[in-house]
């Protein structure tokens, strides 16, 4: 019966849905990024294109291939040919490309990107140092299939795997998820088949399941990327999931940030309510599962679980003291699953490939696949998938190709803003649960962000520092107070105003924040001061000691200034782009820097020709010759 | 900021409308307050204790979620909504330099709106688009890799735009005269 009413809607499905084997279809990426870098623009040339040529054509909304870095992205799928996809594509050559390929069967390999499939003519995604390190289980799907049509979910083998669940006791559901090892992506690594289990066991007729999309890590964006491209693949895991468990109602908790995600899982949860795969007596299985879409309203600590319970009930978010678990008292104090995007993502996967084979990727302590948000000054920029225990040397060098406009590495940020920084030393180690805490950092949720020579980490422990002070939601002491205090002290040293004995009050002021915090924002808000006294106490010297930003970041450490014999006199490009008008000829017509007037803005840096690159930072501030009158 | 009669109408007329399409109880109040601030680009004082009556929630309950959540805004917005994104990776590529150029281009501090409400500004928290780093929007539209001079170049379209429209008012009503 569920077997046979799955057949249908996937019969159905495929009669809708074309793969490029039989007409062609023009894919345009148009995620939140690839709209940011003008995706619907390219989506309206390649349409216009389409009709002015008459081609028999789909074009088709897609959400984000992963590779960020060349957006906005196009692939070309062309029956008889291999998927092509092009990079850094704009209206002109958008156009180009379709008529070029569809028309005169050229298929442009000057703005290929890589194809899709292995062909004799132009290399994959594969066939450089990034494809070998990726392997895409969640992300599989996502920047190739139309996240607003389920029938091209159902047609590519979606929802079988719900299917399947539905047909076998939710104890075995259940059973194979703790077989797996599957651990929760939102951070702390719970097991997931443990959480299920205390849910299922505890009394109660009515349970709930809570995705957490809440997301709020700056510099993480692979829940918005999942929820934008492949919404269906979440759906399904909660279907799965509140199966196993015993749940009735599901939320999907979204940050207010991420409008495009909400728009588009609201259309899915349409969709799958319409086919029967949501709502009362799923595929004809009896069990009956619903899911409504909350948004969060730009709360950090709501991503924490008993905060988001609050939220969800219509209260600040506070976080609560713990035990009772959510899994035993959550939601109106009823059960509770409360799990990331990427956690429930994996279950479709797990369920129709069984746990042997999530277990064979990855780590024994940490198995499966972790997906991860490089940003920052890494060359390419995106999202990556990669097995478990792959190194951060591999994540950075081979899948981001390096670090951008020829500068050094310095750190690696992850785990967000209550991570840590890691320097060179520890590349080595591989990414888990387990090693990254021992460096120092966390797993946390998968935002990297890669910090090059031009960044200071006491700059940069201070804007986290200042970013868990702005959310602490004020309930503790330590988190409240504490944060504050060290926010100060970090601001006096980027201003050169720091004091020998500070750095000992950091670290005492850090362990009692840890120690006196209820909820993990307080508990670890310490670990970027932590981590960054730990790897870089030399830049917190040269700040003290020597008010100087080694870095060249921290504004009141450094001056602009002009290289006279740089300078080429006849260029006025500096002069036009400062905002303040702080850039004057002297006698001989060299441009020089009032210091007093400048506000620091970079502008005249980035205006100077690189031939001559003439401005350049000092620090500290009196290093400018003259002492560049300045304090 | 002092509201007109007609705002506070509207505000009152708003909060019953979209009150009376939820259920009572806390559990719609955030929700609620969302719908509010989608219509009207902020949740006034009035909005709050029409909703606290209608909601059956204690209205010091109502103040307290309004204050302890980013998102909402107590005073209207300007009609162009400027946010500086102060994430992470937008903080490492310079937003700060971003968010000031705009408070010296518009002469009004973050968190502010402009004395004829044309402009406000303020900083959000990573919406995601890190890759594109720095990161500003302005209304709902993400504009990417933003320096000084791109804030002029917005300022200047935004000015022009403003013209053509002025411009184009000006001769319809030219022409009914
Ligand atoms: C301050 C704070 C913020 C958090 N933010 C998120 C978040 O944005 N998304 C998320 O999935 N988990 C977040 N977490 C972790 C969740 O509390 C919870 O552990 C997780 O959602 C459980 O799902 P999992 O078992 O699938 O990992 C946060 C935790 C804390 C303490
Ligand atoms: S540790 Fe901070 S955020 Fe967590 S409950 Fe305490 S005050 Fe709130
Ligand atoms: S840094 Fe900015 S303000 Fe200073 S001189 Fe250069 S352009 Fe002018
Ligand atoms: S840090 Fe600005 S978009 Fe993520």
């Amino acid at each position: 019966m569920i077997e046979q009413n799955l057949a249908r809607l996937v019969q159905e499905a495929a009669g809708r849905y074309g793969d490029g084997k039989e007409t062609p279809v023009v894919m345009v990426g148009a995620a939140t990024c690839g709209r940011a870098a003008g995706a619907l623009a390219v989506l309206d040339a390649v349409s216009q294109t389409v009709q002015r040529l008459g081609l028999p054509a789909e074009v088709r909304e897609v959400g984000c291939l992963g590779h960020c870095y060349a957006e906005p992205l196009l692939v070309v799928a062309k029956p008889g040919w291999p998927a092509v996809a092009y990079g850094y594509v704009d209206e002109g050559t958008a156009g180009r490309i379709v008529e070029d390929f569809l028309v005169n069967d050229d298929p442009c390999i000057e703005f290929a990107l890589a194809a899709l499939e292995p062909n004799e003519l132009i290399p994959t995604f594969a066939d450089f140092a990034r494809g070998a390190c990726e392997q895409k289980v969640v992300l599989e799907k996502c920047g190739l299939i139309d996240p607003q049509n389920i029938d091209h979910y159902l047609a590519t083998g979606g929802y079988a795997a719900l299917a399947r669940s539905l047909m076998q006791e939710p104890e075995a559901v259940l059973e194979e998820i703790v077989r797996s090892g599957l651990r929760g992506r939102g951070g702390a690594g719970f097991p997931t088949g443990r959480k299920w289990q205390t849910c299922r066991e505890a009394e109660g007729e009515i349970k709930y399941l809570i995705c957490n999309a809440d997301e709020g890590d700056p510099g993480a964006f692979m829940d918005r990327t999942i929820l934008e491209s492949n919404p269906h693949l979440l759906l399904e895991g909660m279907v799965i999931a509140a199966h196993a468990i015993g749940a009735t109602q599901g939320y999907i908790y979204v940050r207010a940030e991420y409008p495009l995600a909400v728009q588009r899982l609201q259309t899915a949860i349409k969709q799958a309510r319409s086919k029967g795969l949501l709502g009362e007596d799923i595929l004809g299985s009896g069990f009956g599962f619903d899911i409504a879409v909350f948004q969060g309203s730009g709360a950090f600590v709501c991503g924490e679980e008993t905060a988001l319970i609050a939220s969800l009930e219509g209260e600040p978010g506070l976080p609560r003291v713990r035990p009772p678990f959510p899994a035993q008292a959550g939601l109106w104090g009823r059960p509770t699953v409360i799990n990331n995007v990427k956690t429930l993502s994996y279950v479709p996967h797990i369920i129709s490939k069984g746990a042997d084979w999530f277990r064979s990727l990855g780590s024994e302590q940490s198995p499966g696949t972790a997906i991860f948000a490089l940003a920052g000054k890494v060359v390419n920029t995106g999202l990556a998938e990669v097995p478990m225990s792959t190194t951060l040397r591999q994540l950075i060098f081979e899948v981001g190709s390096g670090i951008a406009n020829g500068r050094q590495f310095k750190a690696v940020q992850i785990g967000g803003p209550s991570g840590g920084c890691l320097p060179e030393e520890v590349l080595d180690t591989p990414i888990d649960f387990d090693s990254l805490r021992q460096a120092g950092a966390m797993m946390g949720s998968g935002g990297l962000v890669v910090l090059d020579q031009d960044d200071c980490m006491v700059e940069i422990a201070r804007f986290f520092l200042d970013f868990t002070r702005q959310e602490s939601c004020g309930k503790c002491t330590f988190c409240r107070l504490g944060t504050e205090q060290m926010v100060r002290i970090l601001d006096r040293i980027t201003r050169g105003q720091g004091r020998p004995e500070d750095l000992d009050l950091l670290e005492n002021l850090a362990r009692s924040v840890q120690a006196g915090s209820l909820c993990n924002l307080g508990r670890t808000a310490p670990n970027p001061v932590l981590s960054t006294l730990r790897y870089f106490r030399h830049e917190y010297e040269a700040h003290i000691k020597e008010k100087r930003c080694p870095s060249l970041m921290c504004k009141d450490l450094i001056a602009y200034y002009i290289l006279p014999d740089k300078c080429e006199r006849s260029c006025d490009a500096c002069v036009g782009s400062c905002p303040v008008e702080a850039i004057a000829n002297n006698e001989d017509r060299i441009k020089v820097i009032d210091q007093a007037k400048c506000v620091k803005c970079d502008s005249c840096r980035v205006a100077c020709p690189p031939q001559y690159s003439a401005v350049v930072k000092l620090s500290p501030p009196d290093a400018v010759p003259g002492g560049g009158g300045v304090k | 900021m002092q509201l007109t009669a007609e705002e506070k109408q509207l505000a009152v007329e708003t909060a019953r409308r979209v009150a009376a399409s939820h259920r009572p109880g806390k559990g719609s109040l955030i929700p609620v307050l969302q719908e509010i601030q989608a219509d009207l680009g902020y949740v006034p004082a009035v909005a709050m204790q029409e909703v606290a009556q209608l909601l059956n929630v204690p209205a010091v309950d109502v103040y307290a979620v309004v204050t302890f959540y980013n998102q909402f805004r107590l005073t209207p917005p300007g009609r162009r909504q400027v946010k500086v994104c102060m994430g992470t990776a937008c903080h490492m590529k310079g937003g700060q330099i971003i968010l000031e150029s705009w408070e010296r281009r518009l002469n009004i501090k973050v968190g502010e709106t402009t004395p004829d409400r044309e402009y406000s500004l303020e900083r959000v928290a990573c919406v995601g688009c890190c890759t594109m780093a720095p990161v500003v929007l302005v209304n709902e539209e993400v504009h990417a890799k933003v320096t000084p001079t791109r804030v002029d170049g917005l300022l200047f379209a935004h000015q022009l735009a403003k013209e053509q429209v002025e411009g184009g008012k000006a001769i319809e009503q030219g022409g009914n005269d």
